[in-house]
């Protein structure tokens, strides 16, 4: 009975937003006199404050880069570099000076000019002993800043860094003023199209346009971002349409009701979240690499991508995105076996299996993931405890203090394959061969080149079975057909709606 | 066999369909140890949001897994947890409550203010907490749950208890020279039996309720074993998609609390028709 209840109900909800649909479409003129130009973006989570130069947290970018905040250069739809506040740059041919000139006329949101003093004073705070930046290591090739003009900004490096305008475009090196850095966490003051509004905590933050911006003029006036966790609760908001459009939308159960329904459009695109088996190298018995090449070989990438994302995303074999130029596929290394598994523990050493734990943050895909694996694990005699943690104490003692066995998580961080060669990283990982190649890509600027060293690494990597490598997290957004210039694909975290129009 | 069922007749409504219940699910869950349908813990993605069928009589879950199955195994679970945070705030909680009827007033005071502070929180917070603290799972569950109990049967146990040290009987038998050990065993706990067992049914309802919502915070049991919270809390996402995965296991739930309730009710009027709601909860 309640079930046939909820279906009249939706089917009159459903209804509605067609009939308001079919009533938008069937009178052009009408329509084009009525665009909106209002949006309300969903996100999952809430941002704990608007500095992208003082946190990690994704949800920071995903309000304020490129909207609000502008780096020297930045990251477009498509994944490449393209100018921010800096309009043009010269590198030298050693790689170690890069010249950036500045946009003129860019000024922040409280009138005063954005001019070379303010990116000095970014990229010297940024890289300052008291910096709080979560990409410290961003910046520490800079060896020193100088503004010879307002308009210009000469950085010289101490060693060539091939990813160096790759990391000055993200959020973390956004520039900001010297008079408003302190604020910004509450109220952001930026050079972006669009300048903060308000922010109702627990429930939405509000941008509106920008009139002074210098650049091209934003079709929106005002963008609101709407925070809601609840998995159900987005569907519904979708679906009373409370929510014009909800990029990184996770209930991939829910995508197919959506696609089928014409007032709704649904993408997905790539992230470039690789999705891990996060090992701890240093523990046994996963200092042996024949149990992790175990571990590879019992887990069913196939059954994942279906169970867990509904068949929306990219198997990998090592950690590098396959929509990058570079990738090297590798996911026929390590396949679905169980026998092979078992051969390879006994060989180990552990004829009869472990036992060990898992733990795993909050999302939705990690909790799934982790009790498919355990499922998987435990057909090869690995006993798996699954243990979920909320993020601050996963942060806390896996991430930092490296306590874990085994846990399970996407590094959404572009180009981040880098990672495995932090000395203190969780993982745990230490491979001089690895090293060698990455001391090379960062004297190395041809492209092809740098594409065939990653390549490499990605073989070091799959070839050590670090970690297990799963899949690419999909982004899929799903917004009301009349939006337009969302991103497909999530090239960096953000939610860039410069582009964004009603049709 | 007629006195059998003029008997039966003369039991309360709520006893017999509390105990028909409550029999219903203790079947499920012994059922459970001999058979199911499919093993409960199979993964088969391919099968999965299957609708009720002739193969899977209650359908399959997101991962393709008999929900039957996961019912069944729910139950022993559930029933599980609950008969061990029972036994243990039994255990606990009784023995404190006689000692404190006895011991007059310090250790009356004591065992009064140690109740209190426990009170003083909700049992689920209690759980939560110390899962928190201790990590998530089906012992630490236990152990909350129990320890939330025991602070209730101290309670029931010392009101219950302090009523009948004051009857004739026990006051003779002190005065013919009986220790208060000794008479607490031979007198006063016989006494007091039947309102332990009708709170330890009360309890034991709350107890699956806690269980249930711990596991569907991810607190209680963990996966792959099955357990009727977690599968609730699955069913969260799907609600809009295939709702039918939110009402069996929140069935279970229901007709299990529910069944304990009634059997609960229908004990006390059984047991102590003179004292239908003296003192209990």
């Amino acid at each position: 009975m309640p079930n046939r209840q909820r279906r009249a109900a939706l089917a009159i909800t459903m209804g509605a937003v067609l009939g308001l649909a079919g009533a938008l479409a069937a009178g052009p003129v009408l329509a084009q006199a009525a665009l909106r130009t209002d949006l309300v973006v969903g996100m999952r989570l809430e941002p704990p404050h608007l500095d992208p130069t003082a946190g990690a947290a994704a949800a920071i970018d995903e309000v304020t880069y490129a909207n609000l905040f502008e780096p020297l250069t930045r990251i477009d739809a498509e994944g490449k570099v393209v100018p921010g506040l800096a309009e043009k740059w010269e590198v030298s041919a050693d790689g170690l000076t890069y010249t950036f000139h500045l946009r003129k006329g860019a000024k922040f949101h409280d009138g005063t000019d954005a001019d070379s003093a303010d990116v000095k004073f970014s990229l010297d705070r940024a890289r300052g002993a008291e910096s709080v930046n979560a990409q410290k290591g961003y910046f520490a090739a800079i060896a020193g800043v100088e503004a010879p003009d307002a308009r210009t900004v000469v950085v010289t490096l101490s060693r060539p860094d091939g990813l160096f305008l790759f990391h000055m475009a993200s959020g973390d090196a956004a520039i900001v003023a010297p008079e408003s850095a302190g604020a910004n966490k509450q109220t952001p003051v930026g050079t972006g199209p669009f300048k903060f509004e308000r922010w109702v905590a627990g429930d939405r933050v509000v941008l509106v346009r920008n009139p002074d911006y210098d650049g091209p003029k934003p079709a929106l006036e005002r963008v609101t971002f709407r925070f809601i966790s609840d998995p159900a609760a987005q569907v519904a908001a979708l679906k009373a349409g409370d929510i014009d459009s909800f990029p990184q939308f996770d209930t991939y159960e829910a995508l197919p009701q959506f696609r089928d329904d014409g007032a709704f459009t649904v993408m997905v695109g790539t992230t470039e979240g690789e999705t891990i088996l996060g090992t701890n190298n240093a523990r046994k018995p996963f200092d042996d690499v024949r149990v992790r090449r175990a571990l590879a070989h019992a887990i069913d990438r196939k059954t994942l991508i279906d169970g867990v994302l509904f068949g929306n995303g990219a198997a990998i074999g090592s950690h590098f995105p396959p929509h990058r130029a570079g990738y090297v596929d590798l996911t026929g290394l390590y396949p679905y076996d169980p026998d092979k598994a078992k051969a390879l523990l006994a060989e180990a050493g552990l004829p009869d299996g472990f036992a060990t734990t898992l733990r795993l943050p909050p999302p939705i895909y990690a909790r799934r993931s982790g009790e498919l694996i355990a499922a998987m694990l435990a057909e090869v005699g690995v006993r798996v405890t699954v243990e979920p943690m909320e993020w601050a104490p996963w942060l806390e003692k896996v991430f930092k203090g490296k306590d874990y066995d085994l846990t399970l998580i996407a590094h959404t961080e572009p180009l981040d394959i880098d990672i495995y060669g932090r000395p203190d990283y969780y993982f745990n990982y230490q491979s001089e061969r690895f090293n060698a190649v990455g001391a090379e890509l960062d004297r190395t600027q041809d492209s092809a080149k740098r594409n065939a060293l990653y390549g490499e690494q990605q073989r070091i990597l799959a070839e050590d079975a670090v970690n297990g490598f799963l899949f690419m997290l999909p982004s899929a957004t799903v917004q009301k057909s009349a939006v337009q210039g969302m991103w497909v694909n999530r090239p960096i975290q953000a939610n860039d709606v410069t582009g964004v129009r009603w049709k | 066999m007629r006195g059998f069922v003029r008997r039966l007749r003369r039991l309360p409504v709520s006893l017999l369909l509390g105990g028909l219940l409550t029999a219903l699910v203790v079947g499920a869950a012994l059922l459970s140890l001999a058979w199911t349908p499919f093993p409960a813990e199979q993964v088969r993605v391919v099968a999965r949001l299957r609708p009720p069928g002739p193969v899977h009589w209650l359908g399959t879950d997101h991962f393709g897994r008999d929900v039957l199955s996961m019912i069944l195994v729910g139950a022993r679970n559930s029933l599980a947890v609950g008969a061990a945070a029972v036994a243990l705030g039994a255990l606990l909680g009784v023995p404190l409550g006689l000692a404190a009827s006895a011991w007059g007033r310090w250790g009356d005071e004591a065992v009064a203010r140690l109740g209190d502070l426990l009170f003083a929180f909700p049992a689920v917070l209690t759980a939560i907490l110390l899962t928190a603290a201790l990590g998530a799972g089906a012992v630490n569950v236990v152990l909350a749950l129990g320890l939330f109990n025991a602070a209730v049967f101290a309670r029931v146990a010392r009101g219950a208890a302090l009523a009948v040290w004051r009857r004739d009987f026990v006051r003779a038998a002190l005065a013919l020279g009986r220790g208060p050990l000794s008479v607490t065993l031979v007198h006063v706990l016989p006494n007091i039996a039947g309102v332990v067992i009708v709170q330890g049914t009360v309890l034991f309802a709350v107890a699956v309720l806690n269980e249930a919502a711990l596991s569907y915070l991810g607190l209680g049991i963990q996966p792959p074993s099955p357990s009727w919270g977690k599968m609730l809390g699955d069913a969260q996402t799907f609600l809009f998609t295939s709702p039918l995965q939110a009402i069996f296991p929140g069935a279970a739930i229901a007709v299990t609390v529910l069944g304990l309730n009634l059997l609960g009710d229908g004990l006390r009027d059984a047991l102590d028709p003179r004292h239908r709601s003296a003192g209990l909860l």
